[in-house]
């Protein structure tokens, strides 16, 4: 089970808890999670990555085990501890204004 | 008894004022989608419990919210203002090209023949429908790519399509207008569009009057005579007497054409109110006064309406959706501040008070008069 935690606006729009457990099939990658986390969600569409492009949108990161996944290509492997489910994927807002 | 319900989109959400006919005792809800800007509510004219909100933020882009209810629940319909084609490029400030890019819904205005239909203006200008209650939206791509598109040029808040008023007497006629373009009007359902601008001169452009390219604010239009438009340039009060063929001045002795809203009583088509605004380097009223500009006859003539409205030290502006009237006997007009205060005047701008005070930096003001 990967383990998705949203920033505060997006698990209001989406009227879900902190984190959302999504199931998602090997190769797990940042694009196969958003793509599983879209379909579960599809109001989520379009408010992380464009809708068009499918690029990250430019006030958001991806950071897990410390680490910032935000410029690393989509189909990058995501570190074995967010595939184990030990650790989150957290999609968070930049540190600006609000 | 009949009352009113007042849509607030606000800098930090939307809220919800309600009252019954009398205007005297208001309920505030809110806020509604608390954080996010919220650049337009409306509802539908054929049933007032379907209601529409445009919620954006640089975080998180583009939402369209949609109740059923008259504002109790609300939920995410589509959110995909894809342009037609291959979007090109306009004017950007400094006179080079500059690619078309989707940012925001700036006004949303729902059809007044079919409950499904409502139209969204955006910003980089453009014009989307929805026939299926907002879910998804396709690109009235006519007006973008009738020839002219790369000539506009964004005003200060952007390139962005702010008003949409359809015509109740011939379903395929709609204007639209553009800040920094001008005013656009299709006679066979958005298909085709052609720019109605003349008449305007504006400075800051290399050919004052030219065909396009003129930072029109805002467009009225009272539903018993459509081919009669009011417009809040940029600077100057203009009326067309010919749905947008020819355009005069009737700024008149306003103390200043500049502002930004415009919008007409309810019963009389001869009248009419701005907000005069110092400048377009100063955003606030002339000499710090909040004063309402009402004329009865259709413009030129103009007096000041500042009964309960600050009369010193007040330097708010007024954003151009951000006045509305109802439709009670006693038309009542509405508007609000960049300070957050919504003032109602329930007796056509002869006397004002403030529904609230205290709210977000206010961006848009619509009413529903509810049986």
């Amino acid at each position: 089970m990967i383990r998705v935690v949203l920033p505060a606006h997006l698990r209001t729009l989406a009227r879900v808890a902190e984190e959302v457990e999504l199931q998602v099939a090997p190769p797990v990658t940042l694009r196969a999670v958003l793509d599983a986390l879209e379909a579960t969600l599809p109001m989520l569409q379009g408010t992380i990555r464009d809708h068009a492009t499918q690029q990250r949108r430019p006030f958001l990161r991806f950071f897990a085990c410390e680490q910032d996944l935000s410029h690393a290509s989509p189909d990058t492997p995501l570190p074995e501890a967010v595939v184990a489910g030990v650790e989150p994927l957290l999609i968070v807002g930049a540190m600006a204004g609000g | 008894m009949s009352g009113v319900r007042v849509l607030v989109g606000t800098r930090k959400g939307a809220f919800i004022l309600t009252a019954d006919g009398k205007r005297e005792r208001w309920e505030v809800s809110g806020p509604l989608f608390g954080g996010w800007e919220v650049y337009h509510v409306k509802g539908s004219p054929l049933d007032p419990n379907r209601i529409y909100a445009s919620q954006s933020g640089g975080w998180f882009g583009q939402l369209i919210q949609r109740s059923d209810d008259g504002g109790k629940t609300w939920e995410p319909m589509g959110n995909k203002f894809a342009y037609e084609g291959v979007p090109g490029t306009h004017q950007w400030y400094d006179g080079t090209q500059h690619p078309w890019e989707f940012a925001r819904v700036w006004h949303l205005e729902p059809s007044l023949t079919d409950l499904e239909t409502v139209y969204a203006g955006v910003e980089d200008a453009a014009l989307f429908r929805s026939v299926d209650g907002a879910r998804t939206w396709e690109e009235l791509s006519g007006l973008r790519s009738h020839g002219t598109g790369p000539s506009w040029q964004p005003g200060a808040g952007g390139l962005c399509l702010h008003t949409i008023l359809l015509d109740p007497s011939n379903p395929e006629r709609i204007f639209t207008a553009i800040s920094a373009a001008g005013a656009f009007r299709t006679d066979d359902g958005g298909k085709t569009w052609r720019p109605i601008n003349r008449g305007l001169r504006s400075e800051g452009i290399p050919d004052p009057d030219a065909e396009v390219g003129h930072c029109v604010h805002r467009l009225a239009m009272h539903p018993s005579r459509p081919n009669v438009l009011f417009m809040q340039k940029h600077w100057d009060v203009m009326r067309s007497d010919d749905a947008g063929d020819s355009w005069q001045d009737v700024s008149g002795n306003l103390p200043s054409d500049f502002g930004f809203p415009i919008d007409i009583h309810a019963h009389e088509p001869d009248t009419v109110y701005v907000v005069p605004i110092k400048s377009d380097s100063e955003h606030f009223p002339p000499d710090g006064k909040l004063r309402v500009y009402r004329s009865r006859t259709g413009g030129n003539e103009w007096e000041p309406l500042t009964n309960g409205l600050p009369q010193s030290d007040c330097y708010v502006n007024v954003l151009r959706d951000a006045m509305a009237v109802d439709s009670l006997d006693s038309c009542g007009v509405y508007f609000g501040t960049t300070g957050g205060q919504v003032y109602v005047s329930a007796n056509a701008g002869d006397r004002w008070e403030p529904i609230v005070r205290d709210l977000p930096a206010v961006l848009s003001v619509e009413v529903q008069t509810l049986p």
